[in-house]
C-alpha cells in the first residue's frame, strides 16, 4: 500500500464528475422508493421488489463500474498514469492501493444507498436492510474488482462494463438460466436469501448456494486483482499525444 | 554516470514496424534523437523508459533490463510529450507526490530545489490546470529531475515552448549533460539539435539513419543537393540565364514552370533574383520541392 498513490486516487475519483453521478444515482434510488411506498401504501414485496431489482440489480453495479473504473481508466485515457508508473514501485503495490480507495468508496455508496432505500420503500425490523446491505457490500467488493481490471484491459471500461451489468446480468440472465448462475448478482444475493428466508414476505431468491456464492464472489475478486497486477505490469502507456 | 545500450532492437505493433534493428548507446552528456514525425522516436523513448517491451533486440540501462523492471526509475526521469498531469493539483502538491513517490528522504526540500532548477518557485501554489504549456513543461522537467536522476530522457521536450522558455530549458539541459547526467531528447527541429546536442541519433522510418557527431552529420545535410519549383513571366528564357549564369547544376522546364537542382544552394538563393531581374523576368514562385525533413532525411538514408 503506498499511501500517496491512495490520496492521488482519491482525489481523482472525489474530485471528478463521478463523485456527482454517484450522489445523484443515490438520490435517484430514495426517489424510486419513495414512490414504491407511495403507490404500493408501504407493501414489503414491493420494497424488496425495488431494493433488490432496481437498487441492487441496477444502481449498484453502476456505482461500482463509475468508481472501480474512475481510479484508473481517465489516467489510461489521457496518460497521465506514467507519472505513477514511472516510480521504483511494485505495480501490485500500485493496484492494492488504488483498490484500498476504490472498494471503501463503492461500499459507503452502494451499502448508505440500499440501506437508507430499504428504510424508505418499507421494511420491518430492519431484516432488508440489514440482508441487502449485506449483498451490497460483497457485491460492490467484487464489481469494483472487476471493473478496475476491465479499465486496465480496455479503453472502452464504460462501456464494456455496462454491457455486463445490463445486458449479461440484467436482460440475458432473464432469459438464459445457466447465465444467472454466472454473475455477481446472483452470488452476492446468496447471504441475503439466507437471511430474509424465515419470512416469504421478501420473496428474495439466488441461483447458487450461500457457500457456492461466497466461493465464487472470492475466486472472482481475486482473480480480477491478479489479472490487474499481471496487466499493469505489461501495460503500454501512451508517452505522447 | 549511466549508459543505456540498445542492441538490435526492434518493435513492431501487427504489421507495422516501428524500430528496425535499431543499436545504439546513449551515454553521458546530451544526444538528440533526431527524425521526422512518425520516425519511431516515441516508440524508441517508451522502450528506454520501460513502457514498452521491444519486440526484438535488448534495451538496457547499465546492463540491467528496463522492461518490467519498476526499480530502474530511481536512475531514470522522464519527461512525456503527453501534456496531461493532476491538473487538479497545484505544482507544489504535484511535484511533492512525485518526490514521495520516489521514497526520497527529504521530498520536501527536493520538491524545493526541483521548482527551484526549473524557475518555478513562484508560481508553485498555482493549479497545474492554469499553466500554459510551457509552465506546464517545466513543471514535467521538475517532476523527472525531483530525484536528482542519472538519466534523462524527454520526448519532444520544445514542443510549444516561447523563445525564453527554449533557452531555458537548452541551458537546463546543457548544465545538466555537462554535470554527468544522461540526457537523451527526441525531437523532429534539427535546429532544436544543433544548440546542444553534441551526438545525435537520427531515426528514419524506424531506421538509424546517422549516428555521432552532430557537425559532420549537419554538414551531410547542407551539402546535398537542393530542389527548387519556380514559375515566373518567361520560363524558357529563366532557363537559359540561371544555366549560362553557372549557379545551377541542373534545369529542367515542366509543364507548370522550371525544376532546378543546386549543389550550393547559398549561391543559388542569392544569384535566382539577379539573374531574373537581369534578365527582365517576372519571378511568380519560388519553392523549395525537397526541404521538408522527411527529403533531408531520406537523403541521409540514401548515403
Amino acid at each position: 500500500m503506498n499511501i500517496v498513490v491512495m490520496r492521488l486516487a482519491y482525489r481523482a475519483l472525489l474530485g471528478s464528475r463521478r463523485s456527482w453521478v454517484l450522489i445523484g444515482l443515490a438520490l435517484l434510488l430514495f426517489a424510486v422508493a419513495g414512490l414504491i411506498r407511495w403507490g404500493s401504501g408501504g407493501s414489503l414485496g414491493a420494497s424488496a421488489g425495488v431494493i433488490v431489482n432496481f437498487g441492487f440489480g441496477i444502481l449498484v453495479p453502476i456505482m461500482c463500474l463509475l468508481v472501480g473504473t474512475g481510479v484508473i481508466a481517465p489516467e489510461i485515457e489521457d496518460g497521465s498514469i506514467v507519472y505513477v508508473l514511472a516510480k521504483p514501485l511494485p505495480r501490485r503495490t500500485i493496484v492494492f492501493s488504488k483498490l484500498a480507495v476504490a472498494i471503501p468508496v463503492a461500499l459507503v455508496f452502494s451499502v448508505a444507498s440500499i440501506v437508507v432505500a430499504a428504510q424508505i420503500a418499507g421494511d420491518k425490523d430492519g431484516q432488508l436492510a440489514a440482508a441487502m446491505g449485506v449483498s451490497a457490500a460483497l457485491a460492490s467488493i467484487a464489481y469494483t474488482s472487476v471493473f478496475f481490471m476491465i479499465a486496465i484491459l480496455t479503453r472502452n471500461s464504460i462501456i464494456v462494463g455496462l454491457i455486463y451489468a445490463l445486458l449479461w446480468e440484467g436482460v440475458l440472465a432473464g432469459y438464459v438460466p445457466g447465465v444467472r448462475t454466472l454473475s455477481i448478482r446472483q452470488w452476492a444475493l446468496a447471504p441475503a436469501e439466507e437471511m430474509l428466508k424465515g419470512n416469504p414476505v421478501w420473496n428474495v431468491s439466488s441461483d447458487v448456494g450461500l457457500i457456492a456464492g461466497i466461493v465464487l464472489l472470492v475466486i472472482t475478486t481475486t482473480a480480477a486483482i491478479w489479472i490487474s497486477v499481471q496487466r499493469l505490469k505489461s501495460l503500454s502507456v501512451r508517452v505522447s499525444d | 554516470m549511466s549508459t543505456i545500450e540498445l542492441a538490435g532492437v526492434s518493435r513492431w505493433f501487427g504489421n507495422v514496424v516501428a524500430v528496425n534493428d535499431v543499436t545504439m548507446t546513449i551515454g553521458p552528456g546530451v544526444t538528440g534523437l533526431l527524425g521526422p514525425n512518425g520516425a519511431g522516436k516515441t516508440t524508441l523513448l517508451a522502450m528506454m523508459s520501460g513502457f514498452l517491451p521491444p519486440s526484438s533486440g535488448t534495451v538496457t540501462l547499465d546492463g540491467m533490463a528496463i522492461w518490467r523492471n519498476p526499480k530502474m526509475y530511481r536512475s531514470i526521469g522522464l519527461v512525456p510529450e503527453a501534456e496531461a498531469m493532476f491538473d487538479s493539483m497545484t505544482a507544489q502538491q504535484f511535484v511533492l507526490a512525485n518526490a514521495q513517490l520516489h521514497g526520497l528522504d527529504d521530498p520536501v526540500a527536493a520538491t524545493a530545489a526541483a521548482l527551484e532548477q526549473v524557475e518555478m518557485q513562484d508560481a508553485r501554489d498555482r493549479r497545474i490546470g492554469t499553466f500554459s504549456k510551457g509552465m506546464k513543461q517545466r513543471i514535467k522537467m521538475a517532476t523527472a529531475l525531483v530525484h536528482s536522476p542519472t538519466v534523462l530522457l524527454l520526448d519532444e521536450p520544445f514542443n510549444g515552448m516561447d523563445p525564453r522558455q527554449r533557452m531555458h530549458l537548452l541551458a537546463l539541459l546543457q548544465r545538466l549533460g555537462a554535470e554527468g547526467h544522461t540526457v537523451l531528447f527526441s525531437s523532429h527541429i534539427l535546429e532544436e539539435v544543433e544548440d546542444i546536442a553534441g551526438t545525435i541519433e537520427v531515426l528514419v522510418a524506424g531506421r538509424q539513419a546517422a549516428s555521432g557527431d552532430f557537425r559532420s552529420i549537419r554538414r551531410l545535410m547542407t551539402e546535398r543537393p537542393h530542389q527548387y519549383t519556380l514559375s515566373s513571366s518567361d520560363n524558357r528564357a529563366l532557363a537559359a540565364a540561371i544555366i549560362s549564369d553557372g549557379s545551377a547544376d541542373a534545369v529542367s522546364i515542366t509543364a507548370t514552370g522550371l525544376e532546378v537542382q543546386a549543389s550550393d544552394f547559398g549561391r543559388f538563393v542569392h544569384a535566382l533574383p539577379r539573374v531574373a531581374h537581369d534578365a527582365t523576368i517576372a519571378l511568380y514562385d519560388v519553392t523549395p520541392a525537397d526541404d521538408s525533413l522527411e527529403s533531408v532525411f531520406s537523403y541521409l538514408v540514401a548515403r
